[in-house]
């Protein structure tokens, strides 16, 4: 029986004119696939890479590693203030410009030009080259033709994107009707930031399946909850407030109820006592008046809104006044990196610190649970002893995520030279 | 050794837990047996219930260093409350070799 209304066509898998056949995963299998999923989607799509506040200042930079999208990013704050990204690589002999001790991980700092580890060449903030060692060396060399390559960047509520085709459309309009709904949350006031980050051994589609049903919620964290509540909650299942899709990106919105509890028997001792948990701080900070686009089913009851912005960011904002972010980085077909971020209001006592933590080892301890699932999920299906699986109607944006990605290499590829075929819905 | 504040002198015996870090706090845990877990829990859990206005009282900006010791033995009574409580056990059930490093963490 539903608890929540469904749409009118009676599922909202049909609701959004998506086919309810049993679903191919052979888009998280194939190298081939991803190879192609590369370019058609990491290489002309826009990537969140940061927050403006990673950037305190003018000469303010960070690195971002985008091996998915063949290269790194250097991210810089200028000195008129304005964010500016660049392939993170010397014109001279192609090494990569900007990098600590260890040419693969990422770092930051502040400066007022950037110089190359290997011969000495020198770029300014907006990326000019200012210096060449021995310039008389070289050939007609013209400085003001060797400056940093640039990439397109855009930020979007103090989100920092970048898109590496120099044709892609504003951020602002990517970021859609969804995007505009919660552009006026107030991110910035939350800077209290814990980050974790997993190297995962499954297709990064398939995390982003895992946060976007939680059909799997009352089953797999069943002991995270006490027994008599754990028993209620699968008897219960799980069904959604409501969903929505605007062109590639999706939201799942959820009921609360849980912070505080109905009754305080359902919640561990530890969460009794510091009036925390999963869903956050019991004891929401004020942060004024929340945008439009939260709780779009204007239900009471409701808890947390999940964001997917296509491709591989994911925004949660709860209902007690903190937001959580996802990012999901491929390295191959069955590998990638996974960054969880759950930003607070700063705490202003230990009582406050506390209860956050509470809520961060909470979500370590769930995403533990989740990301062991997702490798015993990629190594059975990449045996292809099963090809097609059925898919409920709670987990429509799984239905919705794998056409989009599969739908943009298909256009990609109608755009290319004969090359490899991409993989379809059917097998 | 950490040194705690004179109110929680009880909890000086286990000043070991007092650890700046959620990895360090992890780290423990998984080399504890659960007898440890569950007497660090049971002496220290009680204190955390008392000792709350104490905490509401603590600002973070100048905190001392008996305070912060404090703070951080609390923190690891988070990170052992869930073996005591759910697990029985102090690995997550069926997270095998998974990992989840923090990377960025506020410093107190």
């Amino acid at each position: 029986m539903a608890h929540f209304t469904k749409p009118a066509e009676g599922s909202w898998t049909k609701h959004f004119n998506l086919d309810t056949q049993p679903v191919s995963y052979e888009d998280s299998i194939s190298p081939e696939h991803y190879e192609l999923e590369r370019d058609a989607i990491f290489r002309r799509t826009w990537l969140n890479v940061g927050r403006v506040e990673q950037l305190p200042r003018n000469g303010s930079y960070f690195t971002k590693e985008l091996d998915v999208a063949r290269t790194s990013v250097l991210i810089v704050r200028d000195m008129s203030g304005e964010v500016r990204a660049f392939h993170n690589m010397c014109r001279h002999r192609g090494n990569k410009l900007v990098w600590n001790d260890y040419p693969r991980e990422e770092t930051s700092g502040a400066c007022r030009q950037f110089t190359c580890k290997y011969h000495g060449w020198r770029y300014g903030l907006e990326g000019e080259l200012t210096f060449v060692q021995q310039e008389s060396e070289f050939f007609d060399l013209d400085k003001a033709d060797f400056g940093l390559v640039p990439v397109k960047a855009g930020v979007w509520a103090g989100f920092i994107f970048v898109n590496l085709d120099d044709h892609a459309a504003p951020l602002r309009d990517y970021m859609g009707r969804l995007g505009a709904g919660i552009e006026d949350y107030p991110f910035h006031k939350m800077t209290q930031v814990h980050r974790y980050r997993a190297e995962v051994g499954s297709n990064w589609k398939l995390f982003i399946d895992a946060f976007m049903e939680f059909y799997h919620a009352p089953v797999l964290h069943a002991k995270q909850a006490t027994g008599e509540e754990s028993r209620k909650l699968q008897g219960f299942g799980y069904e959604a407030l409501s969903y929505d899709i605007d062109g590639p990106h999706a939201v799942v919105s959820s009921w609360g109820g849980m912070a505080p509890p109905k009754d305080l028997n359902m919640v561990k001792p530890i969460e009794r006592v510091l009036r925390s948990g999963l869903f956050g701080v019991w004891d929401a900070p004020d942060i004024g008046e929340l945008p439009k686009g939260l709780n779009p089913a204007g239900h009471p009851a409701w808890g947390e809104d999940s964001f997917l912005f296509f491709p591989n960011f994911m925004v949660l904002i709860w209902k007690p006044n903190w937001y959580l972010t996802y990012h999901y980085w491929p390295t191959g077909p069955n590998t990638h990196i996974f960054e969880g971020t759950l930003c607070f209001v700063p705490p202003t006592n230990a009582f406050e610190r506390l209860q956050q933590e509470l809520a961060v080892v909470t979500f370590k301890e769930y995403s533990l649970q989740d990301g062991n699932t997702l490798e015993a999920t990629q190594s059975m299906i990449e045996s292809r002893a099963v090809t097609e699986f059925p898919l409920c109607d709670q987990e429509v944006m799984l239905r919705h995520l794998h056409k989009t990605a599969r739908d943009r290499v298909a256009a990609h590829q109608q755009h290319q030279p004969a090359g490899p075929v991409p993989v379809t819905a059917s097998s | 050794m950490p040194t705690l504040p004179a109110e929680f002198a009880d909890l000086e015996p286990f000043a070991g837990w007092a650890l700046p870090s959620e990895s360090d706090r992890y780290a423990k845990r998984l080399a504890s047996s659960m007898q440890d877990l569950q007497t660090f829990y049971d002496a220290a859990f009680p204190r955390l219930e008392s000792g709350t206005e104490y905490l509401k009282g603590v600002g973070l900006d100048g905190i001392s260093d008996e305070d912060r010791h404090l703070l951080w033995l609390f923190s690891s009574l988070i990170t052992v409350s869930f073996p005591v409580e759910v697990w029985r056990q102090p690995r997550v059930p069926d997270s095998g070799v998974a990992a989840l490093d923090a990377v960025v963490e506020p410093a107190v």
